[in-house]
């Protein structure tokens, strides 16, 4: 592998470490408020990519769009993805997890609905969307437009980039500095202790799901923007996902950043070394490292300290 | 909000403001009663039942199905299906409730004392035992060839795995994702040792050979997976055993030179055996098949229920109760999680091996992921930690989408199937027919004694 060529995975991984730091974040998130692993994220982030792909069918972009036109299907795209991840997320956990919550139910019974939900999802979204992965139509023209040591960035590139960054800010400062973050960070700690302080747990937790959700589903477009949509696509980035945030530190917001970046590195960086098909095996292989020798994960589980 | 805000405005001065504010305060609005919330609710279900019993969709027209459900008929079916529900429940709950009483008395009270007798009758209980194998060994050979089939490839198989399933789920407590990658494990070590692979075996084993083997590889494998992930928290098992199944699936698939990769392997022999010049060959007729899964089940049967009131199954028993305080009364917690993991996984690679016989060829899309979530799907289903309950709900699970095939379309079944797995887990967590410690077990876990499952912190601290 030549210098350029490792300075060309280095920015694609860093790119794709982006995105999985985002989905990254929604696991982490309900992690820290729940301790509970929510396996039907994968399925939040697929719906959301069904999402921008609903709203581009219905505005059908023109060919060779105006720049301010290209902004403006991205920005529809992207908070019709935002609405399905939001909405999935909530029903989930107001369907799916808060009778069992209510109920104080074992977290073996959380685990399992999680996944019967999952499955019943992606499934769902197969019979209504169809069974063949699709293409989002083109919202711009994709061309270079900046060199990082050599390696050429597209729009596409950029555009997840930015945007999962630019997300990542906006949650640090919301779990930082706003009430809600706070309400957050107080159930996490102890949510009975939380409640007795007068924070409404059920809303606290409900949003916490949200805001996962609308992450995971603007994720799941820029994801379809790269690759394709099809009603499997959530699976292998979920587990990757959820790697990146074990690896970071489950719970550890700042962590599941750090992990995706990771992940994302190391999983590119197998495509010349390796070949593209054991991808995904990589992250699992680092996944199961991390857990043998820092089981805490690289920046340390701060469940409750989401920060 | 606004209500208070504007009962501030108004009300300043005068008490007979501030009481009438008060009042409308107290008053909840229409649209807030919780009579009206299970109303959108059961609109909202009745919504997406329509969806889910519409018709497929299509890429080429991403609205067409939606379309479809939401003009039709078909909506207002299933809208007033909910809704008829949701009157029935506010509007007739009692009536329905005393007769569901009734209902549930004069069935329950013969049905208690027949289940009461079969506990305390051991001569009753053997009776049905022995009665049910000999219905097991005649009944299939009345089949026909198709339905023999369907019960030897898949209900046997998937009833052996469930039992394998129910040791780690059920009686451990853990959740494994991934058993199903060692029925592959299992099938590609048939294919292995007996010369099917690119790679050539030492020696060419016959197929009976090949079961222990498989056995120890399953061991050996499940106890490198397990060891590192099994010391921390149980949920990591979990999301491990799933990449575990995914890296089974993408060696198996990639790596030509050693698995033979999307081909597989083929024309893999069935089980024969040679002994004190009695030869015999198990062939395509599936009932030899039969026979001998029903073998091996019994034997697994017999085995794990020793297992089940020995010194390991209390120890699994108390891990599962309450982890933290098994290990201060001495039981080596992460010794008999491993062990449970351990065992569950050779079960699934005699399975393996066993249909890899039977079949004859392996591919690597024999072993999807999806497999080792139906299994999860039977066990549950069946009531965890109850072996008639898991045989159960394998059956019934394995038999059914079988039986409506031509009803539903066979695309959708796994739909169901995560639906069933929701609504199992809210309603009837134990199954249909649940072990009674289960059961009180999650009753408890519910009243917040014990955890019911080894998923929380392990004790002693994270290692």
């Amino acid at each position: 592998m030549s210098l350029q060529e490792f300075w060309d995975y280095l920015v694609l991984g860093v790119m794709l470490g982006s995105l999985y730091a985002v989905i990254a974040i929604g696991y982490t998130l309900v992690y820290g408020v729940l301790q509970l692993l929510n396996f039907a994220h994968s399925e939040v982030f697929m719906l959301g990519a069904y999402g921008s792909l609903i709203v581009l069918q219905f505005v059908s972009p023109a060919d060779n769009p105006s720049a301010l036109a290209s902004i403006g299907y991205v920005a529809l795209a992207m908070a019709g993805s935002a609405l399905f991840g939001g909405v999935t997320a909530y029903g989930l956990e107001k369907v799916a997890y808060r009778p069992l919550r209510r109920r104080g139910a074992p977290r073996l019974i959380f685990l399992i609905t999680a996944i019967g939900a999952s499955f019943f999802l992606y499934n769902l979204a197969g019979k209504l969307f169809g069974r063949d992965p699709m293409t989002l139509p083109e919202m711009y023209d994709n061309h270079n437009v900046l060199t990082i040591f050599g390696a050429g960035v597209n729009v596409t590139q950029l555009l997840q980039f930015a945007t999962a960054v630019v997300m990542m800010i906006c949650l640090d400062l919301l779990v930082n500095r706003t009430k809600l973050g706070k309400g957050i960070r107080a159930v996490a700690q102890d949510a009975e202790v939380a409640s007795l302080m007068g924070v409404d747990i059920d809303r606290v937790i409900s949003r916490t799901f949200v805001i996962g959700g609308v992450m995971g589903g603007v994720a799941g477009f820029l994801f379809a923007n790269l690759n394709q949509a099809s009603y499997t696509m959530g699976f292998i980035p979920g587990i990757t996902a959820f790697a990146a945030a074990v690896v970071g530190g489950i719970g550890n917001i700042r962590g599941a950043m750090a992990g995706g970046i990771l992940i994302g590195i190391v999983e590119t960086m197998t495509v010349p070394l390796l070949g593209d098909q054991w991808r995904s095996v990589s992250a699992m292989v680092v996944l199961i490292l991390v857990l043998m020798f820092r089981p805490m994960g690289i920046l340390g589980e701060r469940v409750g300290r989401a920060a | 909000m606004s209500v208070v805000e504007s009962s501030k405005d108004t009300g300043k001065g005068t008490g007979e403001n501030i009481a009438s504010a008060a009042s409308r305060l107290r008053r909840t609005a229409w649209y807030q009663q919780p009579r009206f919330t299970r109303l959108w609710a059961m609109v909202a279900l009745g919504v997406l039942l329509a969806l889910v019993t519409g018709e497929q969709g299509t890429t080429r027209d991403i609205f067409f199905s939606v379309k479809g459900s939401l003009t039709g008929l078909n909506l207002w079916i299933c809208l007033a299906v909910t809704i008829g529900i949701w009157a029935l429940r506010e509007f007739a709950a009692e009536p329905i409730k005393s007769s569901v009483a009734a209902v549930k008395s004069t069935v329950s009270g013969p049905a208690g004392t027949v289940q009461d007798r079969l506990r305390a009758d051991a001569r009753l209980r053997w009776g049905l035992i022995v009665g049910g194998l000999v219905l097991a060994l005649w009944l299939p050979s009345t089949l026909a060839r198709t339905w023999q089939t369907v019960l030897v490839d898949q209900i046997a198989i998937f009833a052996l795995l469930a039992i394998g399933l129910n040791v780690v789920i059920g009686w451990a407590g853990l959740l494994d994702l991934g058993f199903f990658a060692f029925f592959a494990v299992g099938a590609y070590s048939t294919a292995y040792w007996t010369g099917r692979l690119p790679v050539e075996p030492p020696v060419v084993l016959n197929n009976f050979w090949v079961i222990p083997i498989a056995v120890v590889t399953c061991l050996i494998t499940g106890v490198l997976l397990g060891a590192p992930t099994l010391r921390l928290r149980g949920d990591y098992l979990a999301i491990v055993t799933l990449g575990f199944h995914e890296i089974i699936y993408l060696v198996a698939k990639n790596a030509d030179g050693l698995t033979g990769g999307p081909q597989g392997a083929r024309l893999i022999p069935d089980f024969s055996f040679s002994f004190g010049g009695i030869e015999y060959e198990w062939s395509i007729d599936p009932l030899p098949y039969w026979y001998l899964l029903v073998f091996f089940i019994v034997l697994v049967i017999v085995l794990f229920s020793r297992l089940e009131h020995s010194r390991v199954g209390r120890a699994w028993t108390a891990i599962r109760e309450d982890e933290i305080a098994a290990a201060a009364n001495g039981v080596d917690t992460v010794k008999f999680k491993l062990m449970a993991f351990a065992i569950g996984a050779s079960t699934s690679g005699v399975a393996g091996v066993i249909f890899t016989s039977k079949y004859g060829y392996i591919n690597p899309e024999v072993f999807p992921l999806l497999q080792s979530i139906l299994i999860l799907a039977y066990v549950i289903f069946g009531g965890m930690g109850s072996i008639p309950g898991v045989l159960m709900g394998a059956a019934l699970l394995v038999w059914l989408p079988e039986a409506l095939k031509d009803y539903v379309d066979p695309a959708d079944r796994y739909m169901y199937l995560g639906a069933l797995l929701v609504i199992m887990m809210i309603y009837r967590p134990q199954g249909i027919w649940p072990s009674r410690r289960r059961q009180r077990e999650l009753t408890m876990a519910g009243e917040g004694v014990g955890d019911a499952d080894a998923m929380s912190e392990p004790a002693g601290g994270k290692a």
